[in-house]
């Protein structure tokens, strides 16, 4: 302790001490805010789950959208939206929603796999809509990467940025980032359109480019990161923007210090 | 004493004149003050040098000359001031010799990878780029190092006031260089042959003139070429990535977008750079629809043009109105068209009229209809520029 004694004082301790805490307060909130993983169950529609995710979505959902899905002021109608979106919606966490909003994020789901596949079963029951994908229909293996680029530089990257990272939209809304959605996730999201994004439907972008962008999608987030951080991803030379910036404070602190006065002049 | 080149330096007992130091004078001051008491005859004005040869002025030394011959105090031979703690210099002194030695080592280093690492295969270059590049940066980096401790913890800190001698040249040097530089004007006939010094001119003034003139080259001027894009009646809306032409049918979820070109141009970047679109499908009643307009005529602000659309599908320019941006964040429940550079705001429901941000025009609407097997068609070019402003926009 004798050593942060000796030096408690010196000019460059609070900056230290401050530096010394963002750091932990960052790698903290990076540790609990980390991943958590997302199952996609597949629904294989009976009457008994049906009458489960009915009570389930009287204990859960039924508040806001309505005792029939039929929807409120204050939530859109379920009628005709699909167990996709069902899926989708609780998979990701964001239903059932902390709050009303238009802005639902990610979060730890509060209903596991079977819950959420028996409501997904009971709205499909409801109207029908866009069901629940097959893994091998968003499955990577022998998909066109290339094409699927061109599709999300051309109809994703807009919001989610290039390689995924997520971005900020208007009043508050933001497209979040794809670095947690599961494949499933991210075929349901482009066939339903959740909260504010556009929908693409299967005719518009084929199944077959559906897994093409989401081979784009697993394959861009999985690569390396140079330095092992990812600052972020929001480009493709981050780390380089970030040591240009970074050599630039050195070489102006450097300066600084270099023609400083001596603290003891000689006379 | 004002013009004194330094205290060290300053003649005794000739205060009225320009005091020359006795590097000009052919004699040594020391003699000159022995000899008669000051610096140098009246008569004798400054030596009258040749041009060409070097100036006196680059043998001058700005130390202070020890001179103690003309009568004044002597000066006290310099004694450099000590480092205050000696125990802190010796270490600086370590560190700064360490810092040396590692330097020489990594020259070293470096002939030795220069001469060892081939650079016959990739891995090997590398390793050789590595090698090189490292000890090259470890031998400056080192010099530096040591050389910015030396200089904080070896060398005293004291300020030291060194006098300067004047901007000014001494009257006789003026006047000496003025006579040599009207000699060389007279003799080289500059003055006296009008002719040849006004053509000299004149010979030059198109080399001023080249570069301007040259500017003109840089580009064409855009002329028209910003006013129109490639759309035309009847191309096909083609969605960009697949090519693939977009039927009206199929496009048929509410809340969906996609970016479309014009048929035969998708690749063609010049093209596409102002003709991208992207197509929009609302629900029924949410669109806030004019009067019917034929394409090519005027169009009201804040509303879209009913006979311009296919069932709720409206196609906009993806070209910002501010500074060109792809403007496509679309917000399917509050039909925001967004432009990610500078937070443009548009509404897609009413023309995309500007709600928010430095855009001043709403984003141009392009007519569209169907063919006769069900694909999207333009039909007619938009009716206005669209991107940013231009000098050439009317």
């Amino acid at each position: 302790m004798s050593w942060i004694t000796a030096r408690r004082r010196h000019p460059a301790a609070g900056y230290v001490v401050i530096a010394f805490v963002l750091v932990i307060i960052g790698t903290a909130y990076a540790v609990i805010t980390s991943g958590y993983a997302s199952a996609a169950p597949q629904a294989t529609p009976n009457s008994a789950q049906i009458a489960e995710g009915r009570s389930l979505f009287l204990a859960n959902c039924a508040t806001c959208h309505g005792l029939y899905a039929e929807g409120t002021s204050q939530a859109p109608s379920l009628i005709g939206v699909g167990a996709a979106a069902v899926n989708f919606q609780v998979s990701t966490g964001r239903m059932p929603a902390a709050e009303l909003g238009a802005q639902n994020d990610r979060k730890p789901g509060r209903l596991n796999a079977t819950e959420t596949a028996a409501i997904a079963a009971y709205i499909q029951s409801l109207g029908g809509g866009p069901t629940v994908p097959s893994p091998a229909q968003v499955s990577s293996a022998g998909a066109n990467v290339g094409l699927g680029q061109q599709l999300f530089v051309a109809d994703c990257a807009a919001c989610h940025n290039f390689v995924g990272a997520g971005g900020a939209l208007t009043y508050g809304k933001a497209a979040p980032a794809l670095t947690a959605a599961t494949p499933t996730q991210i075929y349901e999201a482009m066939l339903t359109g959740p909260e504010a994004m556009p929908v693409f439907n299967d005719l518009t972008i084929t199944p077959q480019e559906k897994r093409d962008i989401i081979a784009y999608v697993t394959q861009v987030r999985a690569q390396p990161n140079p330095g092992g951080f990812s600052l972020g991803r929001v480009g493709p030379v981050t780390e380089g923007l970030v040591a240009f910036l970074g050599m630039l404070l050195f070489l102006v602190l450097a300066a600084l210090w270099i023609t400083a006065k001596h603290g003891k002049a000689h006379e | 004493m004002s013009d004194t080149n330094s205290p060290g330096a300053t003649g005794g007992g000739d205060p009225g004149r320009a005091s020359w130091p006795e590097y000009l004078g052919g004699e040594s001051h020391g003699a000159a003050a022995a000899a008669g008491g000051s610096g140098r005859p009246e008569d004798q004005g400054p030596p009258r040098r040749v041009i060409g040869t070097p100036s006196p002025a680059a043998s001058r030394t700005l130390l202070a000359q020890p001179d103690g011959g003309d009568g004044e105090e002597p000066v006290e031979p310099f004694t450099p001031p000590e480092p205050q703690d000696p125990v802190r210099a010796g270490k600086a002194e370590r560190i700064v010799v360490a810092c040396f030695v590692i330097a020489l080592l990594a020259g070293l280093g470096f002939l030795v990878a220069y001469s060892l690492i081939g650079v016959g295969s990739l891995t090997a270059t590398l390793h050789s780029n590595l090698a090189l590049g490292g000890t090259l940066s470890l031998v400056f980096l080192l010099l530096a190092v040591g050389a910015v401790i030396w200089v904080r913890y070896l060398m005293p800190t004291v300020e030291i006031t060194e006098q300067r001698h004047l901007m000014r040249s001494a009257e006789t040097d003026r006047e000496a260089f003025k006579e040599t530089f009207e000699e060389g004007a007279a003799t080289s006939q500059f003055v006296r042959r009008p002719l040849v010094r006004r053509t000299l001119i004149a010979a030059t003034l198109p080399l001023a003139l080249i570069p301007i003139w040259v500017l003109r080259d840089l580009g064409p001027l855009p002329d028209k070429s910003l006013d129109n894009t490639v759309w035309r009646k009847g191309l096909r809306l083609l969605a960009y990535g697949t090519g693939r032409p977009i039927k009206a049918a199929e496009f048929n979820s509410p809340g969906a977008l996609i970016s479309v070109g014009p048929e035969g141009f998708l690749a063609d970047d010049d093209a596409m750079a102002k003709a991208a679109v992207i197509i929009i499908k609302f629900r029924p009643g949410e669109l806030v629809f004019g009067p019917s307009t034929p394409p090519g005529h005027p169009t009201p602000a804040n509303v879209v043009i009913p006979n311009w659309t296919v069932d709720n599908i409206v196609a906009y320019s993806k070209i910002c109105t501010h500074v060109g941006c792809p403007a496509a964040l679309y917000e399917q429940t509050t039909h925001h068209i967004l432009c990610p550079c500078h937070q443009s705001t548009f509404d897609a429901a009413q023309g995309a009229k500007v709600l928010f941000g430095p855009a001043t025009r709403a984003l141009p609407q392009l007519p569209i209809g169907v063919d006769a097997q069900g694909f999207l068609i333009a039909t007619g070019p938009f009716n206005e520029p669209v991107g940013p402003s231009y000098w050439e926009r009317s």
